[in-house]
């Protein structure tokens, strides 16, 4: 090289901006960004998680109500990239919609609320898998009802074993209360969450001991 | 950004995967002080026209070409805004790196050249950018890209004699 050692060259104008740690640089702005974005009405599924007795949840939330509830070994790509689809690209973590579900489940997991007020969407609900979570939906805190139950009151008796499945994917697990559902001896079965959480969800409503 | 084939990526992935290159770009496109509201004008500008982008897979360039738009009118607006001084995010306690020093006499060199040299100088030696893609993203040639990197870069050398 034979520019003079003092004159300016073009890697020069890197020392300007930050470099490795430019991610944290930037994430520093966006908390503000989510509010504004939100305040702006241009997040239609608004993301936030919160902790809880089963472990980390994310609350998706849209301008109908709770459209999402997934666990943290949920995978957190497939529910975004499932959420983008079905509802809207625009998917973005913003805790302000996302405040009176959150407040609920808080309440649910202290003890202090049996039932959900908050509004649902169903859009990622099928319609079969609508009939069968809103029969499960009348199983109340601290009440059980097996799967067979569930078939006979959706006069589909035969059809247990596709109630199970249909909860196995209820994309609003808690507040819809699959959890309550258990199999004909009175085995705790399957959950879609892991039969950890399912048995500390009961042992919270006082359904297990 | 896995399994999203062809489609659009959930906003929250795009945002993620491109935030760091677009805060880097601002940080020096319009300085350290304005670059936090640039980067959440740049964001917002996407979110409004997010549902109805045609190819996903330019998004990073389709960003980019958001926040030099954004970092020329917003240097249009500041064109006299003074050289930045105390308040460079500089707490490295919340992460950020190797704070540029403020005192650096090359941000008053870089404040000087016009908006679109600035822009393309950036591009150019900042986030190393080829001159074909500064020009798809600055909607000009590729001739005129060139040109405006070498007069920034002469106007910057002369600045820095």
């Amino acid at each position: 090289m034979t520019t003079k050692s003092n004159e300016l060259q073009a890697s020069d104008l890197k020392r300007l901006s930050p470099a490795r740690d430019a991610v944290a640089a930037a994430r520093r702005a966006t908390p503000s960004l989510e509010d504004r974005a939100a305040a702006k009405g241009l997040v239609d599924v608004a993301l936030a998680t919160m902790d809880s007795p089963i472990g980390e949840l994310l609350v998706a939330v849209t301008s109908k109500g709770l459209v999402t509830v997934a666990f943290d070994d949920d995978d957190r790509d497939r529910v975004l990239t499932r959420l983008s689809r079905e509802v809207s690209p625009r998917v973005m973590e913003a805790a302000a919609p996302t405040d009176g579900a959150r407040r609920e489940l808080e309440e649910y997991f202290r003890g202090q609320r049996h039932r959900f007020e908050l509004h649902i969407d169903r859009r990622l609900i099928g319609p079969f898998a609508g009939k069968v979570l809103r029969a499960t939906s009348r199983v109340g805190f601290g009440e059980l009802a097996t799967y067979g139950d569930i078939a006979a009151r959706i006069e589909r008796p035969q059809a247990a074993r596709a109630v199970g499945r249909a909860l196995g994917s209820n994309p609003i697990p808690i507040v819809l209360p699959c959890h309550r559902i258990v199999g004909a001896n009175g085995s705790l079965t399957g959950y879609g969450g892991g039969m950890a959480r399912k048995e500390t969800l009961l042992r919270l409503e006082g359904s297990l001991l | 950004m896995s399994g999203t084939e062809g489609g659009l990526p959930p906003f929250q992935e795009f945002l993620e995967a491109n935030r760091a290159t677009v805060y880097r770009f601002l940080v020096v496109a319009v300085g350290p002080q304005e670059a936090d509201d640039a980067f959440q004008e740049t964001f917002i500008a996407a979110l409004h026209a997010y549902p109805k982008v045609q190819e996903p897979a330019k998004l990073d360039r389709w960003i980019l070409a958001i926040a030099s738009r954004k970092a020329i009118d917003q240097h249009r607006r500041a064109s006299r805004h003074p050289v930045p001084t105390a308040e460079v995010p500089e707490s490295p306690s919340r992460g950020n790196p190797e704070p540029s020093d403020p005192a650096d006499p090359l941000w008053a060199a870089v404040r000087e050249l016009p908006p679109r040299q600035r822009v393309a100088v950036v591009h150019r030696y900042v986030l190393d950018t080829s001159y074909g893609e500064i020009a798809a993203l600055m909607g000009s040639s590729e001739q005129t890209v060139r040109a405006n990197v070498y007069q920034g870069m002469k106007r910057l050398k002369e600045l820095m004699r």
